[in-house]
């Protein structure tokens, strides 16, 4: 007969109560786990998909997620010039914040090197990837943008094409693809006085000069557009995304550009370990240290409650040991019941997780292994709380019936 | 029905018991040198003032407290002598013993067929076996239609008979009342005090009822009376 069930059965509505406050409890266990696992899948999720095998990035610098990148458009050919290399991509990776509807937009820009590569690559969920070289764009859906909407961004007007899921930044913006020129003209935008003023800054400085007395076409250029000045250099990216032959060593590719001293290269497991390791380290500890309290606290809550059942029962404790019972008896009342308390308790967090995590803002991935653990653990935590609750049933004296 | 124990007519034997509480200028002294002796299909009450330490005697012989001195043998075996228990008493009271009290303590979230069955489930009963005594006995004592129903829905007078059902489940040699009429009116009290030697002269069980209740001592073979701990065996009424 089992003791456990019979009384969490007669005392259904407070063990009901009892139950969805515990798996409350661990639903935020379970939440923090994913919210971590989420954040990694956030960060290396583009790295992952972006089927590249180097990463050649600003040099000293970690790439153009973990801190900005400058490199020069032209770098996209040194790269492609190398032996070994299959083929390189110009990428700009910037955050943009704009209004919409009254609300903040805020968007990752990512410029793709056209025509080589047009998105085809994402996860599309609708809509295609880009056509043509200017004006479209492929929007992640958590930007709730619709397919076939117009997005005025700097100064010109974008049309949606297409809908990626689940693509964020490691800072949790959504991302929207763009071609490289697009993203550039978004990333360097300027408002026409600040044009204007940068012109005559420059109309200045080179009255200044000797040159510009001597050369009047030098100052007639600087009232013109930057990009018919030769001495500035060309509008910069973010990375160069290089694919290696087939057959092709990686590594050997990397050495040659690595040896180059103006940028940095890494591997795609090595761009991938400096996000893991350096934008959510922090967040990943903070998160773990946050899951190990919550966890405590759930013991020690379970363990209250627990013992709290117990002095309700220990009337019928001491009739059970007068009666002849064996300790075992009393221990399972107890240990079942705080088993039974934290098996469906976890089975309300997974459930309840299961309906609200996807509304979290930012995404909250349970893994299987994660489960497995917490399932674990809420095992242990509850043989653990079950403790103090035995402590007491099994110090009661079978007299306490004539009390 | 066998009470599991040996064939000896006498089913206790309580010699010299004394049972001391607290000490120094705080000692009481609740059972005084009492000698008592119950036979197999006896059924004996133990009279006497509130605070005479019936109730006291009755733990002591029930393995519940432990004597300050004395013997005490169930069923010809010697369970505590010269200050020292002789047996494991929670398995001996488990196999021998049983007992009802002026509450039926009824383990509240188990049915009244539940509350038989657990006793001797925890004896190693099997389930089946465990469920055919269960429902025999609350044939018996006339609460079978309420095997189902839990405690709180059973009237105090059900409940006791489902307390005595519990008390009798493992074949008992020795059941212990502690007024367990105390809470019943004086027709249902009455009906008790029935059931229990029709228990102790057909189950050959012998009992020892702790009451208050004068009205009904014509139901018992014979009387103990107590008074400042001390036990003398009354005249028989019947």
């Amino acid at each position: 007969m089992n003791l456990a069930s019979r009384d969490s059965r007669h005392n259904f509505g407070r063990f009901v109560l009892t139950t969805i406050g515990v798996g409350l409890l661990l639903m935020l266990v379970m939440g923090m786990g994913g919210i971590y696992r989420g954040l990694v899948q956030e960060a290396t999720l583009l790295v992952d998909r972006i089927d590249a095998d180097l990463w050649v990035v600003q040099k000293d610098t970690r790439g153009p997620f973990a801190e900005i990148s400058r490199i020069p458009v032209n770098l996209e050919d040194r790269v492609r010039a190398v032996p070994g290399v299959l083929t390189s991509r110009a990428f700009v990776s910037t955050t943009v914040q704009r209004q919409r509807n009254g609300q903040p937009l805020r968007i990752t820009v990512q410029g793709l090197s056209w025509p080589e590569d047009r998105g085809q690559w994402l996860p599309l969920v609708a809509g295609r990837a880009l056509g043509q070289v200017h004006y479209e764009m492929i929007a992640d859906e958590s930007l709730k943008l619709s397919l076939g909407e117009k997005v005025a961004l700097a100064k010109d007007t974008y049309t949606v094409v297409g809908i990626t899921r689940g693509l964020s930044s490691p800072s949790g913006d959504s991302m929207a693809f763009f071609a490289l020129r697009d993203a550039q003209a978004i990333q360097f935008d300027q408002s026409g006085e600040a044009v204007r003023l940068e012109r005559s800054a420059r109309y200045a400085r080179a009255e200044l000069i000797d040159l510009g007395h001597t050369q009047p076409q030098v100052i007639e250029r600087s009232l013109g557009p930057s990009s018919a000045i030769p001495a500035l250099g060309p509008p910069v990216i973010s990375a160069v995304l290089v694919k290696v032959q087939p057959g092709v060593d990686p590594n050997r590719v990397q050495s040659v550009i690595a040896s180059w001293p103006d940028v940095s290269v890494y591997s795609s497991d090595g761009e991938r370990q400096l996000l893991v390791s350096g934008i959510v380290d922090r967040s990943r500890r903070q998160l773990g240290l946050f899951r190990m309290l919550l966890i405590i606290v759930s013991g020690i809550i379970m363990a209250l409650i627990l013992y709290t059942l117990t002095l309700d029962k220990l009337h019928d404790i001491a009739m059970l040991k007068l009666m002849g019972a064996r300790n075992g008896v009393i221990l399972g009342l107890i240990m079942q019941q705080a088993v039974l308390l934290g098996a469906l308790g976890y089975v309300v967090a997974y459930c309840i997780g299961q309906w609200l995590f996807p509304l979290f803002p930012r995404r909250v991935v349970i893994i299987p292994e994660d489960l497995w653990l917490l399932a674990g653990i809420v095992v242990g935590i509850s043989v653990l709380a079950s403790l103090l609750g035995i402590a007491k049933a099994l110090s009661v004296e079978p007299s306490e019936v004539l009390s | 029905m066998s009470t599991g124990l040996g064939s000896g007519e006498t089913v206790l034997q309580a010699e010299h018991l004394t049972k001391v509480y607290g000490s120094g200028h705080t000692e009481v002294v609740a059972v005084r040198d009492a000698t008592l002796a119950v036979a197999r299909g006896e059924i004996v009450a133990l009279l006497g003032p509130s605070g005479a330490g019936k109730s006291t005697l009755l733990t002591l012989v029930g393995l519940i407290l432990q004597p300050n001195a004395g013997r005490i043998a169930i069923g010809g075996e010697t369970v505590f002598d010269n200050h020292r228990t002789r047996v494991n008493v929670r398995s001996f009271r488990r196999r021998h013993l049983g007992f009802v009290f002026q509450k039926a303590n009824l383990i509240p979230f188990l049915t009244a067929a539940e509350n038989v069955r657990l006793v001797m489930e925890i004896n190693d009963h099997t389930h089946r076996a465990a469920t055919r005594r269960a429902m025999e006995l609350l044939e018996y004592l006339g609460v079978a239609e309420r095997a189902d129903h839990l405690p709180s829905k059973l009237s105090g007078g059900e409940q006791q008979r489902v307390a005595v059902a519990r008390a009798l489940a493992n074949r008992p040699a020795l059941i212990l009342a502690d007024e367990p009429t105390a809470a019943l009116d004086s027709v249902r009290g009455r009906q008790v005090m029935e059931l229990f030697r029709k228990v102790a002269h057909e189950q050959n069980a012998g009992v020892i009822v702790v009451t208050h209740d004068h009205r009904a001592l014509d139901i018992f073979d014979r009387t103990f009376e107590m008074e400042d701990g001390r036990v003398r065996e009354a005249v028989t009424v019947r």
